[in-house]
């Protein structure tokens, strides 16, 4: 037992990737053990690891922690990413809330048809692009960070939905100088900036293998649609 | 200018329940500005309130917050519904979050077109009983306490009190295998602030009837 948390999941970014980004931010190390095979997810069921018989799940602290807004809260609050009192923390959760939406228009991603995925890169750049960018550059306007004058987890969360928008168009952030300027910024840091160095353990774009692998260990071969 | 929070949204559940839920079982009174029309919404949209442009969105203490998660959060701290320390909010939200994805299954009913309604119907029946109902049923048995975390009420209990009573509308009986939530359900629904806003009167809305989805849907889309 090393006491470094271990995160179960698949082999790619999926739901698991915003809890590495965090993890790497606040200078954790920490294992993963990738679900590869049926069996392996079926053994996690048996022994009761998974309160709602779901990944992602985080070994942290003594805990087998499932959900996953309610790992990154616990992360954030404990490596002090979650501001300084609670109107502090009110402006986090909802500047997380909106690019955990934007995220969720890109999760699914990866297990659409063709057709679909134009449609839906279309939709995600729109929803990007007159919605949640808009909303961003206007708080950056006089500030480095999101909230607070210091570094919190909605940077962090911010940089990473950045970055997965700009993997589908990437020219998307050029009407937004303040977003430029912070991406340029946060990417900076120390802990991020290794993150973002090949080698660390952050994911690659999601590719077919790893539709079929979550397809086959999940048995989850309903077709997902497009917004 | 009351001081109370202030809540604007459709007449309706939808996202906004469980915030109405919340200030209720902490017994706290609120305000409400019902969007009846697009252009209700619109104009929350044009004199900047709305952050993402969606609703639900609350103004309390001096700030219009939006994002369901952000507010309840807001709200359990505020009023002593998060537990007494970190590790309890982990478990706190970690059934809560269970809570919201089925939830999101009740409110996405609704509005299925005819052809998908029974298979989500099912889909949904099938998850309250056979992944959420149990895990809580095991969490109420294994330390034998009478509130989900800490020995104390948390917005857990609200919330998952909000969902048995949803999923009793669906189907009566579907607490039938689960004696620990049965007096769960009871023991909660008996706290004199949640008591009272059980009943008639109170600012709890019903379930969407079937003629109001279109309008709904004529808001949002």
């Amino acid at each position: 037992m090393s006491g470094k948390p271990k995160l179960y999941y698949f082999n790619g970014r999926g739901k698991m990737e915003s809890i590495r980004w965090l993890l790497a931010a606040a200078g954790v190390e920490f294992e993963e053990e990738f679900l590869e095979t049926r069996e392996q997810y079926e053994k996690l069921l048996q022994d009761g690891s998974l309160l709602f018989q779901q990944v992602p799940m985080v070994e942290i602290d003594g805990m087998r922690m499932v959900q996953t807004r309610a790992i990154l809260s616990y992360i954030a609050a404990k490596y002090n990413l979650y501001g300084k009192d609670l109107k502090e923390r009110a402006l986090i959760d909802m500047y997380v809330g909106g690019t955990d939406d934007l995220m969720g228009f890109i999760l699914m991603f990866p297990f659409l048809s063709a057709e679909d995925k134009e449609k839906q890169r279309a939709f995600i750049v729109q929803k990007a692009t007159s919605r949640y960018f808009p909303a961003y550059e206007k708080v950056l306007k006089d500030r480095d960070f999101l909230v607070g004058n210091s570094f919190s987890w909605a940077d962090v969360h911010l940089l990473e939905a950045i970055l997965m928008v700009e993997e589908k168009k990437s020219d998307v952030l050029s009407g937004f100088p303040q977003l430029q300027a912070f991406k340029a910024r946060i990417s900076s840091i120390p802990t991020i900036k290794k993150f973002l160095e090949p080698g660390s353990q952050r994911k690659p774009v999601p590719d077919d293998k790893y539709v079929e692998t979550v397809r086959r260990v999940l048995r989850m071969y309903y077709d997902v649609k497009a917004n | 200018m009351s001081g109370k929070p202030k809540l604007h949204y459709f007449n309706g559940r939808g996202r906004m329940e469980p915030i109405r839920w919340l200030l209720a079982a902490a017994g706290v009174e609120f305000e409400e500005s019902f969007v009846e029309k697009k252009d209700d919404l619109t104009k929350l949209q044009k004199d900047g309130s709305l952050l993402f442009q969606q609703v639900p969105m609350v103004e309390i203490d001096g700030m219009k917050m939006v994002q369901t998660r952000a507010i309840a959060n807001y709200i359990a701290t505020k009023y002593n519904l998060y537990g007494k320390d970190l590790k309890e909010r982990a478990l706190i939200d970690m059934y809560v979050e269970g809570i919201f994805d089925l939830n999101e299954l009740f409110m996405n009913y609704e509005i299925q077109p005819a052809d998908k309604k029974e298979q989500h119907f099912a889909n949904m029946m099938d998850k309250a009983t056979n992944r959420y109902f149990p895990a809580f049923e095991k969490v109420l048995k294994d330390h034998g306490q009478d509130f989900l975390v800490g020995n104390q009420l948390s917005r857990a209990d609200v919330q998952l009190l909000e969902i048995i009573l949803m999923a009793e509308e669906c189907k009566p009986d579907i607490l039938a295998k689960f004696p620990l939530l049965q007096s769960f359900k009871a023991r909660i629904s008996n706290i004199p602030t949640i008591k009272k806003y059980l009943q008639p009167g109170s600012q709890r809305k019903p379930p969407i009837q079937p003629e109001e989805v279109p309008k709904v849907i004529a808001i949002f889309h």
